[in-house]
């Protein structure tokens, strides 16, 4: 019986070995899939837990006695006087008479703090500045309790720690679980967050004036990072001479993919603000410097899109009479589009969540309103969560991550997207 | 003195691609309203040599033509000759069919429409279905021509290439091995379609196949190794040829 050299045992031996290599490797291979499963896991949960509850906030419907006396006292109907109406005192009448038996000075301080003051006012401000007939007359209008009583409604600040460390006294607790229990309290869905833009109190505080600064500096980075992005890709592929200078410009572009973006803060801040005079803060200045940030993404990958089309395709246009510049934007581009599409959908992704390059070039402005135009100061949405996060009051935490929330949501689909396109594309060819 | 039969002259043309001479001295005359095979094995230049006659070779890096090409008595080499009026002229068809991934209309349309040949959608529509006809395509596609060139089959392919050449009217088709990525009854079908147009225009067709250019031309050419061995009547090669190298190859001692 002769010894078959597939079955030997030292051939079986070699195989286990194989095969527990093998086995091993896949093993790492899960354990990192696990590893970095498990990290995200764990970020989403942490952010999402922190933050899902700004989501909603809490706001009392009040009766407010827009009395004349207190309000016009010389019967003005002016608007524009009514402006500088006493409206704190009528907030005031109105929490006071939530529990008529205080009577305390202190105590009645603590009771108007139950209520967000800025909103109470601004909000009745409003309301009379639209419409000055309402003077006389009694309104019911929703508006934000404090963001101490918000919290504590919310269970971040703890009942049953020392009065002393805590934000809210006892009597104020009191009130609110009273307040809660009468129905003056609800819960209810945080429109502010969404619509409001920034403020110094949390609880009136919204993404709005960053998600528009946002939106315009994309539009301004687009503009001026696609075309260049595009044209120069285009250029070096097909028409620039092959020599030593235009390889040194292909190398620096694939670096400037690579270097960190707080250096075209630096750029921005010498040449545009520094050199050019530019003031900070504008949506326009913001745009630029993401540009330079975002236009290396762009020709990197117009020119894989344009490598990836068949050669055959324009040696038919050539070989037909088409001049090279025909060939290559009648017939190359058109097969490139997809891969240039996905990339500057990725590049747009990138820019949306840059933060240090607009730190440099000073986008930190406190800004109240809502920009009009590319030219009024502005911020943007991963500013603004850098500038919340390092606020004291407790409310703020919360509202962070719900920023941070809102940003990946839009990162996510941004890039998701910009792959179900390319698939999409892909598979019509 | 130009031979009213005569399309190409060539004197001494050499190609070199970098250092690498890969045609050495090339000495041919290629007959109009006919079509001329050139064979022989691989690497053997006749590609190449094809490529001079609409200037392709210019496309690639390091690619260098010398020596004199005429046709109809004009240096096609000039350098005040714009090579894409040239290759209006002198149409190709590849080895592996490569119509545009648009519609096959669209494909047909493109030369017209760049070289500016009509001045109104009717006049277009009536080219596209007479360049469609004379390629043999016509019956199969008048009905979608809105779908995509790439949905034909490979032999259909090929003629929507034919088709797309004729549409701007040129002088001569060159065809490199324009059969070799086809079935055997497609490929009869073209050679079918080379036997209809070649009284209208001159066709050089470069073929690995003896068979297909036994068949299919008039006169042909044998190249090997950069040189042109021999060149006569398409009968003569194949029954009687000079050069013993010429018959090792087609009786396939050597190639």
């Amino acid at each position: 019986m002769s010894e078959k050299t597939l079955t030997s045992e030292a051939a079986v031996k070699r195989l286990k070995k194989r095969r527990g290599k093998e086995w091993r490797f896949r093993m790492w291979g899960r354990a990192s899939i696990a590893f970095a499963l498990a990290a995200l896991a764990w970020l989403l949960f942490s952010i999402v837990g922190t933050g899902y509850t700004a989501f909603q906030q809490n706001f009392m419907r009040l009766d407010f006695q827009l009395t004349e006396s207190v309000l016009a006292p010389d019967g003005t109907r002016d608007p524009e006087k009514l402006r500088g109406a006493n409206y704190r005192r009528v907030v005031q009448t109105t929490m006071y008479e939530q529990f008529p038996e205080v009577t305390n000075r202190k105590d009645k301080q603590e009771l108007f703090a139950l209520v967000s003051a800025s909103g109470a006012t601004n909000y009745l401000r409003q309301m009379v500045y639209k419409n000055p007939d309402l003077i006389g007359k009694t309104v019911t209008v929703t508006v934000p309790t404090s963001d101490q009583v918000d919290q504590l409604l919310k269970g971040y600040i703890k009942r049953d720690i020392d009065e002393s460390r805590r934000k809210v006294s006892n009597q104020q607790i009191a009130w609110a679980d009273t307040l809660k229990e009468r129905g003056v309290i609800k819960k209810k869905f945080n429109r502010i967050l969404f619509m409001n833009p920034d403020s110094r109190d949390p609880e009136l505080a919204g993404i709005a004036s960053a998600v528009v600064g946002s939106v315009m500096i994309l539009v301004v980075a687009f503009v001026l990072a696609f075309p260049i992005g595009v044209g120069s890709a285009i250029y070096l592929d097909e028409f620039a001479p092959k020599n030593k200078f235009t390889d040194f410009i292909e190398i620096n572009i694939n670096n400037l993919a690579a270097v960190p973006s707080i250096v075209f803060g630096l750029l921005g801040l010498a040449v545009f603000l520094n050199f050019m005079g530019m003031p900070r803060s504008l949506p326009i200045v913001g745009g630029m410097v993401l540009a330079l940030r975002i236009f290396p993404t762009i020709t990197i990958a117009t020119r894989s899109a344009m490598q990836g089309v068949s050669p055959s395709i324009v040696d038919g246009a050539l070989s037909l009479g088409a001049s090279h510049t025909q060939a290559v934007f009648q017939q190359k581009l058109p097969l490139a589009a997809p891969g240039i599409l996905t990339g500057s959908i990725i590049g747009m992704a990138q820019a949306l969540g840059e933060t240090a390059p607009l730190l440099m070039i000073g986008m930190v402005a406190f800004v109240t309103e809502i920009p009009n135009s590319i030219t009024e100061p502005a911020t943007a949405l991963p500013v603004q969560i850098f500038l919340w996060s390092d606020s004291a009051e407790r409310a703020w935490a919360e509202r962070t991550s719900a920023a941070i929330i809102v940003l990946l949501v839009v990162l996510i689909t941004m890039n998701g997207f910009a792959i179900w396109l390319r698939n999409r594309l892909e598979q019509r060819r | 003195m130009i031979d009213s039969n005569i399309k190409f002259t060539c004197r001494d043309v050499r190609v070199h691609y970098g250092d690498f001479e890969a045609l050495h001295g090339i000495d041919i005359d290629i007959p109009d309203r006919g079509v001329t095979a050139f064979i022989g094995p691989s690497g053997c230049g006749k590609s190449t040599f094809l490529r001079t006659f609409n200037r392709m070779n210019d496309t690639i890096d390091g690619a260098r033509v010398s020596g004199q090409i005429l046709m109809d008595g004009q240096d096609i080499y000039d350098k005040n000759l714009d090579p894409v009026l040239l290759r209006a002229q002198v149409g190709m068809v590849f080895q592996k069919p490569n119509p545009f991934p648009k519609s096959i209309y669209d494909n047909v349309a493109y030369g017209p429409r760049i070289h500016g040949l009509t001045s109104s959608k009717a006049e277009l529509d009536a080219l596209v279905e007479k360049s469609l006809r004379r390629a043999g395509l016509w019956d199969e596609v008048k009905d979608r021509l809105k779908l995509s060139g790439t949905g034909l089959s490979g032999g259909q392919q090929q003629r929507l290439v034919i088709a797309r050449a004729i549409a701007v009217d040129p002088e001569v088709i060159l065809m490199d091995e324009p059969a070799s990525a086809l079935d055997p009854i497609a490929t009869a079908k073209l050679e079918a379609l080379i036997e209809e147009i070649k009284e209208r225009y001159c066709i050089i067709i470069v073929t690995h196949s003896m068979a297909q250019a036994a068949r299919v031309s008039d006169k042909t050419a044998y190249f090997y190794m950069g040189d042109l061995i021999e060149y006569d009547d398409t009968d003569k090669i194949f029954t009687n040829p000079g050069d013993t190298r010429t018959q090792d190859y087609i009786t396939g001692r050597t190639g």
